[in-house]
């Protein structure tokens, strides 16, 4: 038997005694919810009326046409409520705050996404609510910091470390550790430690047990393949648990490539071979580190992929092969995301486009009679500026300029 | 001499113990030697050698930024170990490692628990490391004659910490307080009521830590706790008056 949060020899749950009893209370609220049948029916309930579940399969069909392969199926997670699938886990963490009677939460958040859906189910719960995000991200991220603020939450930009996600985590962590009794701490994915991999997990496994029905409905058949993007895992985990157990279906993660897997400028854990084991942020899984056990700068163009550790339950699917692992680098995105928006008036986010280049490269020497499900994690809307940039857009820096002198003191 | 022992020898000549702490690398293994040999000097019975980690979830902004100065300035895990080997050489107090599993877990864990135990190291305090993860490399340490000192926070219940106190060796360490390490404690009733129901649950001798800055916080735990222990403020104090300022406030603590 397998130890209690472990998936092979990666989980478990390496905490600071202070937080012991914290986590007793979790794993207890945790287990008591997914024993009782209408925990979850009041989660669907709350998902279908204040979010847009089940979200819809789209068929690309000019996309499909394009590539003249498989047929490609987008799972519209931007479409949730807030533009991605975190509001399926934090609406879930939310009415367990509500069993466990705390009144503030807290969370890290890379892309934003995570923060604003957090900031968003504290604004409905009455629960006040405190969002750690990186520097860099802060900067990279602005529209969703300002929405985090007027939804009423406080943002800190934390300045160490990195200033990415993982200093973000490890804030969040610094809190809960100094005020626990009345705060939950909403980890945005599937890592951490036991039960926050495992919870995750679940409350994001209504995508796949959604677009499992509706591929078979659309398509008349299973997928050749599913592809997820892969930061934490949350949205890769949740659509893969449609699959699982049907072999027939590959399930493809594609973590973010940077610069190119020899560049040393990734955010790869498994798919480049610069990950190995370790233990960080309450957790033992393939870290992006150093041989003296040093976390690294990691780097992506999508602040949600830009990690050092990554689900111990895709480790694990990883290392039984269940889980092929693939890497989209900066500039492959960016294409992803032109053609998307061209030919299906789809703004994927930045994370969600790392999965389409994977899918652009396949699904061409694939039978026309396959179909091929693609997770669309979140909308790009979030992206503007760093799209915009990209682009080197004329229009958009004129915008800028005339704003910017618009506010320049003394106006 | 066992490590608990030779607690209890001090014990005889003293009310309460100083264990210090330091950031190995920060500033500089240079200056690291300097402030162990005033610490010494001025009486510290015990000293704990952080080895850096670049992600130190249960420290504060001070011991963060130490760690993460000492990690870009290059420094390897190889050389902490190798100054704590030159250092347990020169001085005869006990010292320990602190740091977090992923540094020993990298390493190797049984290179590193053999090199640990040549250089002389007595014990580790690895916060990141509860009994549920650690009671195989607990044993392993004991088989070695060293030991994993165990950490009571106030949140543990009388039933944790006498499950904890049977996989510690030589003394406890109570987190003073709720949070990270740097910030001010109050040592009041409620702190107390905290330290007699730590005292109920072991034998061993208690260290206190977290927020004790100077002769009062020693003060009012002399007659309570065995050890205090002086972390943050020492880093402090270097950074802002320089080394030579370490030996008289270590003086000054009782
Ligand atoms: C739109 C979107 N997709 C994907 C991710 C990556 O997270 P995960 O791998 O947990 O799905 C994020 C994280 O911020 C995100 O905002």
């Amino acid at each position: 038997m397998t130890k209690k949060g472990y998936y092979g020899e990666w989980g478990g749950a390496f905490i600071p005694e202070v937080l012991y009893e914290t986590f007793k209370e979790l794993n207890l609220a945790y287990e008591q919810a997914r024993r009782d049948p209408l925990f979850w029916e009041e989660y669907v309930d709350l998902m279908s009326t204040y979010s847009c579940r089940p979200t819809p399969l789209t068929f690309a069909e000019n996309l499909s046409r394009h590539f003249g392969g498989a047929r490609i199926f987008i799972k519209r997670e931007d479409l949730n409520h807030t533009g991605a699938h975190k509001a399926n886990n934090v609406m879930g963490q939310g009415l367990l705050v509500k069993r466990m009677g705390k009144t503030r939460v807290i969370a890290e958040t890379g892309a934003g996404q995570h923060g604003v859906a957090t900031a968003t189910m504290a604004a409905k719960f009455g629960f006040e609510c405190t969002i750690y995000m990186g520097e860099e991200d802060v900067e990279r991220q602005r529209p969703n910091v300002f929405w985090m603020e007027k939804l009423g939450a406080k943002v800190v930009s934390v300045k160490d470390g990195s200033r990415t996600l993982k200093d973000a985590i490890n804030e969040s962590f610094r809190d809960w550790v100094t005020r626990m009794d009345d705060t939950h701490y909403v980890l945005g994915t599937v890592c951490g430690p036991h039960p926050f991999p495992s919870m995750v997990a679940w409350f994001q496994s209504i995508i796949g047990m959604e677009v499992r029905k509706q591929i078979v409905k659309s398509a008349g058949r299973l997928p050749s393949r599913v592809y997820a993007c892969v930061g934490g895992g949350s949205n890769a985990m949740g659509i893969f648990q449609g699959f699982l157990d049907d072999l027939e279906v590959e399930l493809v993660g594609v973590e973010a490539g940077g610069y190119g897997l020899d560049s040393g400028r990734h955010a790869s854990r498994l798919a480049s071979s610069d990950g190995s084991p370790g233990v960080a942020q309450g957790y033992m899984t393939m870290f992006l580190q150093n041989s003296d056990g040093q976390m690294l700068d990691t780097h992506s163009v999508a602040a949600g992929l830009d990690y050092i550790g990554v689900s111990p339950l895709l480790t694990d699917l990883a290392e039984r092969g269940r889980v092929r692992f693939e890497a989209a680098t900066d500039k492959e995105v960016m294409e992803a995301l032109d053609l998307t928006m061209k030919k299906e008036g789809i703004i994927p986010a930045l994370e969600s486009a790392h999965a389409l280049v994977q899918v652009f490269k396949e699904v061409g020497g694939l039978p026309p009679d396959d179909a091929i499900v693609i997770n669309m994690s979140g909308r790009g809307d979030k992206d503007i500026f760093t799209i915009a940039h990209a682009f080197d857009d004329p229009s958009w820096k004129e915008f800028i300029r005339n704003k910017g002198a618009e506010y320049e003191v003394g106006k | 001499m066992k490590l608990g022992n030779e607690i209890q020898k001090a014990l005889e000549k003293k009310k309460i113990l100083l264990m210090t702490h330091l950031v190995l690398g920060y500033p500089s293994f240079d200056v690291n030697r300097r402030m162990i040999d005033q610490m010494v000097e001025n009486g510290v019975d015990l000293i704990e050698l952080q080895i850096p980690f670049s992600d130190p979830v249960a420290d504060g902004p001070t011991i963060l930024k130490a760690n993460q100065a000492a990690i870009s300035s290059g420094l390897k895990v190889m050389e902490c170990i190798d100054f704590a080997e030159e250092i347990i050489s020169t001085y005869s107090i006990p010292f320990l490692f602190m740091t977090y599993f992923n540094i020993m877990y990298k390493f190797g864990w049984d290179d590193f628990m053999d090199r640990a135990s040549a250089a002389g190291i007595r014990g580790f305090i690895v916060p990141d490391l509860p009994p549920e993860e650690g009671a195989d490399y607990f044993k392993k340490a004991r088989e070695r004659d060293m030991g994993f000192v165990q950490i009571f926070a106030p949140t543990s219940t009388e039933e944790r910490m006498r499950e904890l106190s049977s996989y510690s060796e030589g003394f406890i360490y109570c987190v003073a307080r709720k949070g990270v390490t740097g910030k001010k404690t109050d040592f009041d009733d409620k702190f107390n009521s905290y330290l007699s129901r730590c005292r109920q649950a072991t034998s061993l001798p208690l260290a206190v830590g977290f927020g004790i800055r100077g002769r009062e916080d020693v003060d009012s735990l002399s007659g309570k706790a065995e050890i205090a222990v002086i972390g943050t403020e020492t880093i402090r104090i270097v950074n802002e008056e320089g080394v030579d300022a370490v030996g008289p406030f270590i003086a000054g603590l009782r």
